[in-house]
């Protein structure tokens, strides 16, 4: 397949955390597909896994019978994730910025924010069945691209 | 996620590969900190050479084992960072926090 034809793929896993497992090797076996490696590959799995441990854990509540959705596209050089949970939704102004001095040394609060930190654009909105999706993007550094055939 | 562990006189070093992420890695983690507490040692240093990624549950982990490490009386301090690693400890400002060394020999003298 050309490497530069888009690529799109979907998972739907049960909420258990080493599904996590499943949906990074997914990803990590797409973009060696389409030929992305380096620190662009290792920053977007660093982003998903938070994007489907939040899904599993504060969206579905680690419900077995609950589906976390993925959705993967990579098209020129960007690479977008769709994580679908089957939750109730969250205040997205109630997450704290886990760098205020007031908030370092909590334990937890972080997800999103790594989420931040390593895409180009994170975006939050409801399911019509009123879960939390986020989708994000991570526009790729154009180096970290190699045809297959210069592997 | 592995982990070895060994003391050198009164410092307790937990050595720890593969993936410290949530649900394996950030509890087993908390575990062994809270077994070498028990144990009586307080001066800990976490190896994390062999470390290759660590999500935002076990950094929020590694967190909770500062603050009762030092709550305790004792010591925690972190070695040998991938520069992945060392990214997310600057990202998240947690650089600020932890001590951070290059070796073990460093990490031994800081806590003499």
């Amino acid at each position: 397949m050309p490497a530069d034809e888009p690529v799109h793929a979907h998972l739907a896993l049960s909420s258990r955390f080493e599904n996590i497992e499943i949906a990074e090797r997914a990803l990590v076996d797409l973009c060696d597909h389409v030929g992305f490696s380096g620190d662009d590959g290792y920053w977007l799995v660093t982003a998903l896994r938070e994007a489907t441990a939040n899904a599993i854990r504060h969206g579905n509540r680690q419900d077995p019978d609950r589906t976390v959705l993925i959705d993967y596209r990579i098209n020129n050089n960007e690479v977008t994730i769709r994580v679908e949970d089957e939750g109730e939704g969250f205040d997205l102004d109630s997450v704290p910025d886990p760098t205020d001095p007031g908030y370092l040394l909590r334990p937890s609060g972080r997800g999103i924010f790594y989420m931040r930190q390593f895409m180009s654009r994170v975006e939050f909105s409801r399911s019509p069945g009123g879960g939390t999706v986020v989708e994000m993007t991570r526009r790729l550094e154009p180096e970290t691209r190699s045809s297959k055939d210069e592997k | 996620m592995k982990s070895e562990i060994r003391d050198v006189n009164d410092v307790r070093i937990i050595e720890l590969s593969g993936k410290i992420t949530i649900g394996t890695g950030d509890v087993k983690m908390r575990e062994l900190v809270d077994s070498s507490l028990e144990e009586g040692q307080k001066k800990i240093l976490i190896d994390l050479a062999g470390v290759s990624a660590i999500d935002s549950s076990g950094i929020g982990e590694m967190v909770a084992c500062y603050t009762t490490v030092t709550k305790r009386g004792g010591q925690l301090k972190l070695l040998r960072l991938s520069p992945k690693i060392n990214d997310i400890l600057h990202v998240t400002q947690l650089i600020t926090v932890f001590d951070v060394l290059d070796s073990v020999q460093e990490g031994l003298a800081a806590l003499e």
